[in-house]
């Protein structure tokens, strides 16, 4: 029972650096699309991460009120919602047409929109 | 010895949310305030998951659940209202 408890406190210290790993990427990146990407893939690891080691850590409670069934499902909403979110404000983003970074080095979507591959994404 | 590590994560959350707001205050665009706010919410998530296991209470997990979909709501409606599209 401690053994899986120190493994719940591991999983625990390393979901909380890795959300404050994310804010550090959130205050110092250059753009609105790396601060996008940066602000939610590593939240959504983080917190994922933070309640395995929440779940692990109540070990001695899992038998009374559904400890473990209410932290998986807390995570597969946490995976199913987060990537979805990212990806409307990024979209949105390129839809009002926010300068990217001057370190930016290639832009696909530009290019098949020039090379009229794809229509560009316009509102509705 | 258990409760060290539990307050060390939750001064590294509190540093989390400290910086999102920064983000918040100063952020040029509005996509900048919609990504800090998610950042927050999430956090927030983790910090009501850590009260649970303080207090042995797992009806904390089932606001948890409201409050991330409620989040979610924001977002997508916010995102969409940028987009021109309601």
């Amino acid at each position: 029972m401690t053994y899986v408890k120190i493994l719940g406190e591991v999983f625990l210290l390393m979901g909380a650096f890795s959300l404050f790993v994310a804010s550090v990427g959130l205050l110092r990146m250059p753009d609105v699309y790396n601060r996008v990407q940066t602000g939610t893939k590593a939240s959504t690891l983080g917190a994922i991460m933070s309640f395995i080691g929440i779940g692990l850590m109540a070990v001695d409670h899992w038998d009374e009120n559904n400890w473990l069934g209410r932290i998986i499902v807390l995570i597969i909403f946490i995976l199913l919602t987060n990537p979805v979110s990212s990806h409307v404000l990024m979209r949105a983003a390129y839809v009002m047409k926010i300068p990217l970074s001057k370190l930016t080095v290639v832009d696909k979507l530009k290019e098949d929109i020039e090379l009229k591959v794809l229509e560009e994404p316009k509102d509705e | 010895m258990n409760n060290i590590i539990i307050y060390i994560a939750l001064a590294l959350m509190m540093l989390t949310l400290i910086a999102g707001l920064i983000r918040f205050i100063k952020g040029p665009s509005i996509v900048d305030r919609v990504v800090a706010f998610d950042s927050m919410t999430i956090t927030s998530l983790v910090v009501i998951g850590v009260i649970a296991l303080l207090s042995n209470r797992a009806i904390y997990f089932d606001v948890a659940v409201v409050y991330g979909f409620l989040s979610f709501l924001g977002v997508i409606i916010v995102a969409k209202y940028i987009q021109g599209g309601l």
